[in-house]
C-alpha cells in the first residue's frame, strides 16, 4: 500500500522539502500530493499553506480552480465515460447509464467502498474512437456496455482478491 | 512625462500612471466599478472601457488597466465606448439588480428597460474585497475559489477564518452589497446585510433582522426561493 501522507506531517515534509520552500512550487506540490493520496484534504492543504509560506486562501484558490485536484475522497480506480458530441451521438448516454447501475453512484461520486470514482468528460480528443470510456489511464474506445461491465468486473475481482491477501497476512502476522 | 491626446486635446501624463488616472486628472469622467484608490488595478468589470488608436483601426480597452502611452489617441465617450458601457451595464444590472451601485449607474446611463433575465447573484466578481483584506487589511482571509460559473469568492473552505478580524473592509467596499460598514457591531447597521446573505467574514446571525434601506431588501429573499 502506498503511504498516505499522514496526519502529522512527515511524508508532508518531505515532499515539501523538494521544493526548498518556493512558491511557486505550489502547484506541483499540490500534484505530487494528489497523486499520493487521490485527493486533497483539509488538513493537507492547511500544512501546504504553511510549508511553503503561502496564505490559505492563495492555497484554496489554486486547488479549486483546477481540475485535477479534488477536494473530496477519491475512489482507487478512476472511470472516466466522455460525453462530448461525437461520443454523445454513438451511445455514450447509455454507457453512462450502464455505469451508474453497475457502480451504483452519479458520476462525481466516489463507491462508499472507495474503490470506485466515476465521472464525465466532455471529449477527450479520441472521437474517432467513440465512445470512449477511460478506466485508470487506459483508454478503452468503441465501448459497449458488455465491454464496460467486463472491465469493471475484473476490477472488482482483483480488490477482493487484494483485500483477501491482505486480510490473510494481516491474520498470520500476529502468530509469527 | 508622456504626451497624449485625450478626447482631442493634448494632455500629459507621468509615466507610469493608467488612461484611467490621466483622464480623471483632467476632469473627464469615466464611470468604474471594480477600481479603488489604494488597490491594485484589476480590470474586471469592463466598465472604464475607452476607445484608444486611429479612428479606423481603433479598439476598446480597459483604462483602469491600460497605461498610458506616448502619442496614444484615447476617446472616453464616444459613440462605440457608450455602446459597450450600456451593455456592460446591462449585464451586470441582470446579474445583480438589487444593487444600488449598478442601478445607479445604469439609470446614469440611460438604461431604462430589463432585456436579460434577472438573476440576483450577490457577487459579480469584481474582486474588490478579496484586495481590500490583501492590500489593505493584510489579512487574505478571503479569496476566490473555483473557476468558470463556479467562481467565487469566500474564505478557505467556506468555514470561519482564523485570520479575519472582522473589520467590515470587504462589506465597506462592495458594490453589490448594501450593508454599511460598522466593524463588527450589527447594532449600528442599517442593513442586515441579507442582502449580501453570505457577507464572507461575518457571522451571519447577528445581522438577521436588520432592514436595508432599499427596505424591503429584496435579496435575500429571492436567493431563499430559489
Ligand atoms: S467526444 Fe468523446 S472523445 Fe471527443
Ligand atoms: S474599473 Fe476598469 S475594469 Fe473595472
Amino acid at each position: 500500500m502506498k503511504t498516505l501522507i499522514d496526519t502529522d506531517g512527515k511524508r508532508l515534509e518531505k515532499l515539501a522539502d523538494k521544493c526548498h520552500g518556493k512558491k511557486d512550487a505550489l502547484i506541483s506540490l499540490l500534484q505530487d500530493i494528489q497523486l499520493e493520496n487521490n485527493w486533497l484534504s483539509q488538513q493537507v492543504l492547511r500544512g501546504v499553506a504553511e510549508k511553503l509560506n503561502i496564505p490559505l486562501t492563495e492555497v484554496y484558490g489554486v486547488a479549486t480552480f483546477f481540475k485535477a485536484f479534488s477536494l473530496k475522497p477519491r475512489g482507487r480506480h478512476i472511470v472516466t465515460a466522455c460525453v462530448g458530441t461525437a461520443c454523445h451521438v454513438r451511445g455514450a448516454p447509455r454507457l453512462v447509464d450502464e455505469l451508474r447501475n453497475i457502480l451504483k453512484i452519479a458520476p462525481g461520486e466516489t463507491t462508499p467502498d472507495k474503490i470506485f470514482t466515476l465521472e464525465t468528460v466532455n471529449c477527450l480528443g479520441a472521437c474517432a474512437l467513440g465512445p470512449v470510456v477511460v478506466i485508470d489511464g487506459v483508454y478503452h474506445g468503441q465501448a459497449t456496455r458488455s465491454k464496460v461491465r467486463m472491465l469493471i468486473e475484473e476490477i472488482r475481482k482483483l480488490e477482493t482478491r487484494k483485500r483477501k491477501t491482505n486480510h490473510d497476512k494481516a491474520k498470520k502476522q500476529p502468530s509469527s | 512625462m508622456i504626451n497624449l491626446k485625450i478626447n482631442g486635446i493634448s494632455v500629459q501624463a507621468e509615466a507610469g500612471t493608467t488612461l484611467l488616472e490621466a483622464a480623471r486628472f483632467y476632469g473627464l469622467e469615466i464611470p468604474t466599478l471594480c477600481h479603488l484608490e489604494g488597490l491594485s488595478p484589476y480590470g474586471a468589470c469592463r466598465l472604464c472601457v475607452v476607445e484608444i488608436g486611429e479612428e479606423s483601426r481603433s479598439r476598446l480597452a480597459s483604462s483602469c488597466t491600460y497605461p498610458a502611452e506616448e502619442g496614444l489617441k484615447v476617446r472616453t465617450a464616444s459613440e462605440r465606448v457608450i455602446k459597450a458601457r450600456k451593455m456592460i451595464l446591462e449585464l451586470l444590472l441582470a446579474s445583480c439588480p438589487q444593487s444600488k451601485v449598478i442601478q445607479d449607474l445604469a439609470s446614469k446611463y440611460g438604461i431604462r428597460r430589463q432585456r436579460f433575465r434577472q438573476e440576483h447573484e450577490d457577487c459579480i466578481l469584481c474582486g474588490l474585497c478579496v484586495r481590500m483584506c490583501k492590500e489593505q487589511m493584510s489579512a487574505q482571509a478571503i479569496g476566490f475559489h473555483g473557476r468558470g460559473n463556479k467562481r467565487g469568492i469566500s474564505t478557505p473552505f467556506d468555514l470561519k477564518s482564523e485570520v479575519c478580524r472582522l473589520c467590515g473592509g470587504c462589506i465597506h467596499v462592495c458594490p453589490a452589497c448594501q450593508l454599511r460598514c460598522t466593524y463588527n457591531q450589527p447594532e449600528e447597521a442599517i442593513c442586515g446585510g441579507c442582502a449580501n446573505i453570505s457577507p464572507p467574514c461575518l457571522e451571519k446571525e447577528k445581522f438577521h433582522d436588520m432592514m436595508c434601506y432599499m427596505d424591503p431588501c429584496v435579496a435575500c429573499e429571492i436567493k431563499n426561493e430559489k
